[in-house]
Parts: structure tokens; C-alpha cells; sequence
């Protein structure tokens, strides 16, 4: 690999590791944080008929995951796009 | 229509199915047997990775634990979907690009290594008949219960449809047959949970009739609390373990999922690598589905059940009353039925010819003095946990096509999952073992013909495990996803994510994480021996049960890799431009065999 195409690659790497810990602090935020550490906290709030800890912990972590799966696949296929490393 | 020709029919109207596409989509090469020729648009794939993840526990069990457990229960709940996104951020697309058939040929490739590539088949094999034991049971306790057959007929049918098509079809056929059994399986849970969420809440969405209210406009969660606390049981919405534990189990559940192999080969078979990703999501999606209907059939079928033995909880009145209590003469059909199996007990401990149902082992005295005074004797009746998701129908009082659904939707959750663990299974004998360490010159067609053989023995193996149920089929759960979190997991994240891992470090974290984890599950839980000490938090490392270990196995194997690695020489130069390689998604083709 000649260096130009190699501080290509680690630029992609970079920004990569930059959008995978986002995604890893809103994955442990959702259900380690908002399900468990702080659920005792947010069952005093109460949305419909659901404490709010209970709800992240049972409901909401899950939706969340899904959202994030896809706005992780679609911010990673820009990112191939930018650095020119997608598929055809 | 009688319920038993019913379930008959629909049943087998549903392996007709299978059989269907199973001869439609059956394997011709190695590449369609092991990755589907590698060509599955990834919303297909999705939905065959959700049936093949969903499995019998997923189906029969989960909504039971929860509905037993409450808040505690959510460590399925999120384990189980946040592996998901560990897969598609850490592992799936890379594996995709790196563009191999099997996870120890990812791992004996990555660190150059057959002993690595060996120590992985053995996890891997381990983790998936601990699996498959379960699995067969599962058709085994729906076969033996809805159609009334012996256990030995329903499982041996079982056997020979999975075997039918497993081994014809390979991952093409599983791979279209289990779209197939999610589809059944998907409508035989979410139907009766829309009925019973009306019956309930009067709202046809499980998902929001959770937290929709009771007739009387009290919310449904708080009424279940107010019932389960006044009967001395723990409140449904707060938990009982303690956060250090309930984390620890959540990891392992999450990082077991992300590393269960059979989970991770279906991301094999999508053309790319953004397709990875997404299919992912898509996966979760479908999962999700019955994943949110979960926590609702479970808290909803534990309010029928007190509902039903104590008509003071649907009315509002004094639960302790004498005359609140069901009369044994004139319990329902289903409690009959279901006594038949053992699975529901009941015993008349203070003679009056009612059912008492309550926590006798509540630690509340002011409770237990009150039960006394109402001239309790003790709890007198018991329910396996395991009953609830296959009972709820009857309990809510559904029509029979209804529970004849469900019926055939225990059976695809089960048989889909069977499948793809037999695959990966077949695909680790015939292509790490045999091909790749013991017989190097086996030709496309032998080792073809050697996956199908592995993946007979396997049905044939699974079939036993499933007639003898080793005694601790539910204990084992606890080692495959603390087997998969400590030891393939890590080791696979570490391949892609650190250029400097070698062979040295990864083969020592492998064991070091596999081996104190193995150990400490076998500690408290002796599956083969007496156990050494009680499993009480008391005895537990940093109040971890064995369920939770898997985490701290995790770090182990993290831990000593790296110390291991920094004292060994770097891989070679080659092994660095593979994870340079793999890091970027163009020039992923297609999957290939060496």
C-alpha cells in the first residue's frame, strides 16, 4: 500500500472510530444508563401508563436500537462515499 | 372444529410449507451450502437471522421468566436486542469483507494459527449442541402437549423435517425456509397478544396496552403492582437483583449474542458489506417486533392468572376474602388440561376446597399475618413459568385457531432455530476440521457430501439430547452465552480492532477468558459435579451470579491478550495488511472458500 493511500485509509479509520463511539455511548445511554444505573430515578416520571425506567428498560432501549442500527448504516455509507472507499 | 384435528392441520399445512421451499431451495454447491451462494437481499436475510435467533426460549420461555421476574425479566429483553447493534458497529460488516465461510476460519486465518482455528471449533461446537438440546425439547414439550402425541413421536418427526432440510438445502434452504417459520411464528405470538392487550386494556397494540389502564382507568402496570405486592410478591415494575448484577447479565447476554456463532454466519451470506449493516437492522426489526410484545404477554398473561384464581382482582375487592378465592371444582378447562402435564400443580393445604395463590416465602410479616388471619395455609398452587406463552390463549379464552397457531409457531421458533445451529455445526466439522486440518485434498463434491454427514449426526445427537435431556438444559444457557461473550467475542474484536493482537495473546485470552469462566459457572452451578459452593449473591464475585460472569470473562480474555501480545513478537506483516483490508469496504467479493 503506498503512503498516500494508507493516510487515506487511516482517515477513513478515523472518522469510523469517531461514529462508533457515538453509537456506543447511545447503545450503553439507552439501556445500561436510562434502563438500569438511573431507572430507579426516572420511574418517578411517568409516560402513558409506564414508568420511564421501566419503559427504557422493556420498550424504549429496544426502539432506540433499531434507529441507531440504520442511522449507523447510513452515516457509515456516507463515509464510504467521502473517502472513496465504497463498493461499486 | 375439535382443537386437536385443528392443531393437526395447521401444523401440518405449515410443514408442508417448509417442505415446499426446502425443495425449491436446495443447495448445489459448497458456497450455497455453507453461505447461501452469498447472494440474500439483506431484508431477506434480516428475517431469516430473526428466526433463526428467535428460538425456542425466545418464544415459549422469555415472556414466562418476565412475567415471573417483572423488572428483572429486562435483561433479556435488552441483552438480546443490543448484541444487534454490537454486531452491526463491531463485527458483521467486517466479517463480510474479510469474506469467509465460518467464524474459526475468521479466527485461525486472522491469527495464523490452526490451534486457534481448533480452539474455536470447540467453543463453537459446545455453544451450539448446548443450544440445540433446547431446541428439541422445545418440539418435544409442543408436540407431546397439542397434538397428545408421545414426546418420542413428535421429537423423531421433528428430527426428520429439520434433518429433511438442513441437510438437503444447506444455509439456501434453511435460509428460505426460516422467512417461512418467521412469518408463522411472528402471527402465532402477536395475535393472541393483540386479543388478550384488548381484553385487557381495550387497546389492540400489546406495546402501548402495557401501558394503557384497566377498566376501572387505573393504569394496567400500577393495577399488576397493587395486585402482585398485596399477595406478597415483589412489584412487578422494580427489580430484586441487585445493579451490578442485572448489568453484568445484560453485557453477557449482549456481547454472547454478538459472538454466537450462528448468528454471526448469517452475515455471511448478504453480496455486501453495507448490506451487512443494514441487514442488521433489519434482523432487529423483525426481533423487535416480538421483542416488544414480550414484556406485554408476560405481564399480561401474569395478571390472568391471579385474575383468574381471585375474582377480587379484576372487581377491585379485598383480595383475602374468603369467597374471592376460585373454587378447585370449578377452575377452568385449560388449568385442567394443563395439570395433565404437571406443568400446573395444585394442593389444598387448608382444606377448603379453594385456590390460595400467593408468596408464601414473602418476607413481609405484616403480609404473612394477614394471610394467616384469612386462613391461609401456605401457596397451593404452582405454575411453570414455561406454560404461560402457550397457556395464554387458553387462558383468554380464544378461539381454537388461535391456539393451534401457536401450536405451529413454538415448532417453526424451535426448528429454525435447530437448523441454523446444525449448520454451523456441519460447516465447522466438514470445513475447519476435516477440510482444513485433517483431510486438506477433499474435493467440493466430499466435502459437500462430509457437511451433509456432519449435519446428520448432528440431528441425530440433537434428537438424543432432546429425549435425555441432560438435567440442566436451562443451566447450560448460562455457558453458551458465557462461553460465547468470553471467549469468541472478544477474540473476534480484537482481530479487527487492534493491528497488534498476535497469535501468541489471542490463543492465551481465548482459554484464560473461556477457562475462569467455565470454572466459575461450574463452581456455583456443577453441572458435572456437586456444585463447591451455594449460589447465593453472598458467595459471588463482586455479587456477579454465573449468569453475569460471562462479563468479567470478557475482560479476562481482553486482559490477558493484551499483556500476552505486548511480550510476543507483532504478527506478521502479511496478517497487518488483512486487518488494513478489512477495515474498508471496497473490493469485498464474493465469499470464498480458502
Amino acid at each position: 500500500m503506498s503512503t498516500d493511500n494508507k493516510s487515506k485509509a487511516d482517515a477513513y479509520w478515523a472518522d469510523t472510530l469517531k461514529l462508533l463511539w457515538i453509537v456506543l455511548a447511545i447503545w450503553a445511554g439507552v439501556s445500561y444508563f436510562a434502563g438500569i444505573f438511573f431507572a430507579g430515578a426516572l420511574n418517578s416520571i411517568t409516560i402513558g401508563g409506564y414508568k420511564l425506567g421501566f419503559w427504557f428498560a422493556q420498550q424504549g432501549s429496544i426502539y432506540i436500537f433499531v434507529g441507531l442500527i440504520f442511522w449507523y448504516a447510513a452515516r457509515m455509507n456516507r463515509l464510504d462515499q467521502e473517502h472513496d472507499v465504497h463498493e461499486d | 372444529m375439535d382443537l386437536k384435528l385443528l392443531t393437526y392441520i395447521v401444523v401440518g399445512l405449515s410443514f408442508a410449507l417448509y417442505i415446499g421451499v426446502a425443495i425449491w431451495a436446495r443447495a448445489g454447491s459448497t458456497k450455497e451450502f455453507y453461505v447461501a451462494g452469498g447472494g440474500v437481499h439483506p431484508v431477506v436475510n434480516g428475517m431469516a437471522t430473526a428466526a433463526d435467533w428467535m428460538s425456542a426460549a425466545s418464544f415459549i420461555s422469555m415472556a414466562g421468566i418476565i412475567a415471573f421476574a417483572g423488572y428483572d425479566g429486562s435483561v433479556y429483553l435488552m441483552g438480546w436486542t443490543g448484541g444487534y447493534v454490537l454486531l452491526a458497529v463491531l463485527l458483521a460488516p467486517y466479517l463480510r469483507k474479510f469474506g469467509k465461510f465460518t467464524v474459526p476460519q475468521f479466527i485461525g486465518d486472522r491469527y495464523y494459527s490452526q490451534s486457534a482455528r481448533i480452539v474455536a471449533v470447540i467453543c463453537l461446537i459446545f455453544i451450539s449442541f448446548t443450544y440445540v438440546a433446547g431446541q428439541m425439547r422445545g418440539v418435544g414439550i409442543v408436540f407431546s402437549r397439542f397434538l397428545e402425541v408421545e414426546i418420542t413421536t413428535g421429537l423423531i418427526t421433528g428430527m426428520g423435517l429439520v434433518f429433511f432440510y438442513a441437510v438437503l438445502g444447506g444455509m439456501k434452504g434453511v435460509t428460505y425456509t426460516q422467512v417461512a417459520q418467521y412469518v408463522v411464528l411472528i402471527f402465532a405470538y402477536t395475535i393472541p397478544a393483540i386479543f388478550i392487550s384488548l381484553q385487557i386494556t381495550g387497546n389492540p397494540l400489546p406495546q402501548l396496552g402495557l401501558g394503557g389502564s384497566v377498566a376501572s382507568g387505573e393504569p394496567f402496570l400500577n393495577k399488576l403492582d397493587s395486585v402482585v405486592t398485596q399477595l406478597g410478591f415483589g412489584a412487578y415494575t422494580l427489580g430484586s437483583k441487585s445493579m451490578i448484577d442485572i448489568t453484568a447479565i445484560t453485557f453477557a447476554l449482549m456481547a454472547g449474542t454478538a459472538g454466537l456463532p450462528h448468528v454471526i454466519v448469517r452475515f455471511f451470506t448478504v453480496p455486501k458489506v453495507r448490506d451487512a449493516r443494514s441487514s442488521a437492522g433489519w434482523a432487529l426489526v423483525f426481533i423487535a417486533i416480538l421483542y416488544t410484545t414480550a414484556p406485554a404477554v408476560g405481564a399480561m398473561a401474569r395478571y390472568n392468572v391471579h385474575a383468574t384464581v381471585n375474582t377480587a382482582v379484576s372487581s377491585g375487592g379485598d383480595l383475602f376474602a374468603p369467597e374471592a378465592a376460585l373454587k378447585y371444582e370449578e377452575r377452568p378447562e385449560w388449568m385442567q388440561r394443563w395439570e395433565k402435564t404437571g406443568l400446573l400443580k395444585y394442593e389444598d393445604k387448608n382444606g377448603d376446597g379453594r385456590i390460595q395463590y400467593y408468596n408464601e416465602k414473602s418476607k413481609n410479616e405484616a403480609f404473612l399475618a394477614q394471610a394467616e388471619a384469612a386462613g391461609w395455609k401456605g401457596n397451593e398452587l404452582n405454575v411453570d413459568r414455561d406454560i404461560m406463552v402457550l397457556a395464554n390463549p387458553e387462558v383468554a379464552k380464544l378461539p381454537n385457531w388461535v391456539i393451534a397457531l401457536v401450536a405451529a409457531g413454538g415448532i417453526a421458533a424451535a426448528l429454525s432455530t435447530a437448523a441454523g445451529l446444525l449448520l454451523v455445526i456441519s460447516a465447522a466439522v466438514s470445513h475447519d476440521l476435516l477440510k482444513s486440518v485433517f483431510v486438506p485434498d477433499l474435493s467440493e463434491k466430499g466435502e459437500l457430501m462430509a457437511g451433509r454427514v456432519a449435519s446428520a449426526v448432528a440431528v441425530l445427537i440433537a434428537g438424543y439430547l432432546g429425549y435425555n435431556p441432560p438435567g440442566f438444559v436451562a443451566e447450560v444457557v448460562a455457558f453458551a452465552f458465557g462461553l460465547a461473550c468470553s471467549s469468541l467475542f472478544p477474540t473476534i474484536l480484537l482481530g479487527i480492532f487492534s493491528k497488534r493482537m498476535n497469535k501468541e495473546g489471542a490463543i492465551a485470552g481465548m482459554l484464560s477468558g473461556l477457562t475462569f469462566t467455565f470454572c466459575y459457572i461450574l463452581y456455583f452451578k456443577g453441572i458435572f459435579i456437586t456444585p463447591m459452593a451455594e449460589n447465593v449473591p453472598a458467595n459471588w464475585l463482586f455479587g456477579i451470579s454465573p449468569e453475569g460472569i460471562g462479563s468479567v470473562g470478557a475482560i479476562v480474555n481482553i486482559v490477558v491478550a493484551f499483556v500476552v501480545s505486548r511480550f510476543t513478537a507483532p504478527p506478521p506483516a502479511h496478517i497487518q495488511h488483512l486487518v488494513e483490508d478489512i477495515r474498508t469496504p471496497r473490493g469485498a467479493g464474493q465469499a470464498q472458500a480458502h
